[in-house]
């Protein structure tokens, strides 16, 4: 009874707040305080701000094919010449084994893939810090930066996906059934390389040097995961701690999807599915934890 | 409980100083820190030195038990000095920053303009500008798509908007930047200084702008130096000073206090009571202004047109010889140049008792645009007696003109230079040219 009196009254206090400020619906409280170790993460907030996600992702698209000159090309070349090097030094010359398709495939399809990891890594891991005006002039949350940039990314990751197809027919190697596989790994290297970037990205304002150290970790990482050589390469025993690198199920999996390369085992699958979402969480936590900070350091 | 905007209890914020210096650490040193703390801490100890005294040291309050409510529909003006924490309290209604003491409650959408032109990307077009500022700003895409138009005829770009923004001229930037912030509408409008920019038609149109918001009822609160447009625009002022609420009430009043408590720099300066006033028994200055050349008080001065600067004093014993002084200063602390009276009648001239006027023409297209600082002093030639010394005493600002009729012309980029004279260049025809024919790299003979 009490209860349905207070709502009734409430519920005039907010038609009367709504007529006045012209707006369906109560005007919403905002708390301003100091908040103290871990925060909740908010991601209701995030879709609150989707549109702006959606505008800044726009924005890093266009700006980028605007900016350089081979525009497009650009996303195609960068795994295309890493791949013809490749398929000279280590498929010719180390004769390093590729599943049983030709080893061109095998490295772009696996470059694919990585070259959207790593670029969407050392791009949004800056992208607190080269959008200062951002940061420091207006607020939202600050998880929506390096999301939109390495969202951008799929552009040049679809652009370059499209060549392989190519590539495919060209080898005649046409796709099974399996192909309907593949979203769900090019999904699970997207949370991996978002997990990695809201690390790396809230480090990167807190830290100055951890600028630096990108490049190195991204070029140590390739050489941790399957892009040059098959996972089959690592001894059995290893390989469900081998999965504990995300982008070994992501790369294994895509190629067993796309190319038809050997299937990676089931605990490789789970150990690497597991291992990206804890980073994507860990990442977000930490992001969150330490953001409040971002306008006074940036 | 309704109709409050904004509830602020106690709020401070603080910053290490060291954070000012280098505001990034690298990860090396945290390393190194987190090793060598538990050492250094018992170290400490031993010796017994309190580690709380070094720490106070190092933090700087920005703001400081910042107490206020703000009403809905109020327009209020925040004013204070640089460095008074009045940037730091909009950073923190809008959720920029976090405050480190005390509790904020904001009823309400808020909507920050803390700067014209955030995320404006040059690469990219008008149209696609107004959409991506729009989204940064807190704007729907419908609603964006609602009052496009509007935007662009108030910034009056409609023949350029889909040209990138690096081929506009800054004036044309500016408009278009400032047009999407002023068609935002939120209930809480947070306005930092973004009003001194464009020439003088233009910051007119935006003041106007201004004013419909403040008159539709939304909740505006205002950052300005320029104390004319806080008591016009605004019902209520607060003056903060040393990050506190130093005054709080009507703006007029307000205003008129900060301006001759000498808290602040304007276009004026004035000492109402004379025992106060800089000087000695024998002289005191008691004003000093800076009036366009309508004799209007002027905080921003069009470029291209003259202003003069006036200097009252009082002469307390006769028989003095005595000048006013005026040195004037850019933002960067360059001094551009000192000027002493020089009216002939005055001339080595003892003069009587009592109060003294001198005014100092100020040529057109003779000063760089920015801010200028100006001090003074009255002196004594010879022998030389600095009767009274002020660094600072007022400020202007001096304003570009975008539309090419000043010395910058078409140019839109940074001039640098400290003054921007118009000087007289010649161009004469001599001819068609003969170097056409001459191989590339040889000299004409």
């Amino acid at each position: 009874m009490a209860q349905s009196a207070i709502a009734r009254e409430l519920s005039s206090a907010a038609m009367a707040e709504s007529f006045q400020s012209g707006r369906t619906s109560l005007r919403h409280m905002t708390l301003l305080r100091p908040s103290k170790g871990w925060s909740a993460l908010k991601l209701a907030e995030v879709w609150e701000y989707r549109e702006l996600l959606y505008f800044l992702t726009w924005r890093d698209i266009l700006v980028r094919y605007k900016q350089t000159v081979l525009g497009a090309a650009w996303a195609i070349l960068q795994p295309l010449l890493a791949m013809v090097i490749f398929t000279i030094f280590f498929g010719r010359l180390a004769k390093i084994p590729s599943g049983g398709v030709p080893y061109s495939l095998f490295s772009y399809a696996g470059l694919v893939l990585w070259v959207f990891f790593a670029n969407g890594l050392s791009q949004g891991a800056n992208s607190l810090i080269t959008n200062p005006e951002l940061v420091k002039k207006v607020y939202f949350p600050r998880l929506v930066l390096p999301t939109a940039t390495v969202l951008s990314g799929l552009v040049d990751f679809l652009l370059a996906f499209l060549l392989l197809f190519g590539m495919m027919f060209w080898h005649q190697q046409f796709p099974s059934v399996n192909l309907f596989w593949a979203p769900v790994f090019i999904l699970l290297a997207l949370v991996t390389c978002l997990g990695v970037t809201y690390w790396m990205s809230a480090m990167n304002v807190m830290f100055r040097d951890v600028r630096y150290t990108i490049p190195f970790i991204t070029q140590l990482w390739m050489f941790g995961s399957p892009i040059v050589y098959p996972s089959t390469m690592v001894p059995e025993q290893l390989r469900a701690l081998y999965g504990l690198n995300p982008m070994v199920g992501v790369v294994e999996g895509f190629r067993w999807a796309v190319l038809g390369t050997p299937r990676p085992e089931l605990a490789v699958l789970v150990v690497s599915t597991l291992a990206a979402f804890l980073l994507l969480v860990g990442g977000m936590y930490y992001f969150r934890r330490v953001e409040k900070v971002f306008a006074d350091l940036v | 409980m309704g109709n409050l905007a904004i509830q602020l209890e106690n709020l401070g914020k603080m910053y290490h100083i060291g954070h000012v210096k280098a505001p990034y650490r690298t990860l090396r040193e945290t390393i190194i820190e987190a090793c060598t703390a538990p050492a250094r801490r018992i170290r400490q100890l031993l010796r017994g030195t309190a580690a709380g005294a070094a720490d106070l040291r190092e933090r700087f309050w920005a703001l400081k038990d910042v107490s206020l409510e703000i009403k809905h529909g109020e327009v209020v003006g925040l004013i204070g000095r640089n460095g008074a924490g009045k940037s730091t309290l909009l950073k923190i209604l809008s959720r920029i920053t976090e405050p480190t003491t005390g509790i904020g409650r904001v009823y309400g959408r808020v909507g920050s303009l803390l700067e014209v032109g955030t995320g404006f990307h040059p690469e990219l077009t008008g149209r696609e500008n107004i959409y991506l500022n729009g989204a940064i700003l807190g704007m729907q895409k419908s609603e964006i798509r609602r009052k496009f138009d509007q935007i662009v005829e108030f910034a009056e770009v409609e023949k350029f908007i889909d040209t990138p923004v690096k081929h506009y001229s800054s004036g044309m930037y500016l408009r278009l930047a400032f047009s999407v912030a002023a068609h935002l509408e939120p209930e809480i409008l947070l306005v930092d200084e973004v009003l001194a920019v464009g020439d003088a038609g233009f910051q007119r149109k935006c003041m106007n702008r201004m004013q419909e918001v403040g008159q539709e009822g939304r909740t505006v609160i205002f950052v300005s130096h320029n104390m004319q447009a806080v008591t016009r625009l605004c019902d209520r002022a607060i003056l903060l000073h040393e990050g506190k609420v130093y005054e709080d009430g009507p703006a007029r009043q307000v205003v008129s206090n900060y301006l001759h408590s000498g808290l602040g720099l304007t276009c004026l300066r004035e000492w109402p009571d004379g025992n106060q006033a800089p000087g000695n028994e024998k002289v005191r200055l008691r004003a000093v202004r800076v009036k366009d050349e309508y004799g209007e008080l002027a905080s921003a001065l069009d470029i291209r047109r003259p202003f003069y600067l006036e200097v009252e004093f009082d002469v307390l014993q006769s028989g003095t010889v005595v000048y006013p002084l005026l040195g004037f200063e850019n933002e960067e602390g360059i001094t551009l140049f000192v000027t002493i009276e020089r009216d002939p009648r005055w001339r080595r001239k003892p003069r009587p008792a009592g109060r003294y006027y001198s005014r100092v023409h100020i040529p057109g297209n003779f000063f760089a645009e920015g801010t200028i600082l100006c001090g003074g002093a009255l002196i004594t030639e010879s022998p030389f007696i600095c009767h009274c010394h002020e660094r600072y005493l007022v400020a202007f600002q001096i304003v570009d003109a975008p539309d090419g009729s000043s010395a910058r012309g078409d140019y839109g980029g940074n001039m640098p230079g400290v003054l921007r004279p118009m000087l007289d260049w010649q161009v004469e025809y001599l001819g068609e040219a003969q170097v056409a024919e001459t191989p590339a790299g040889q000299q004409v003979q």
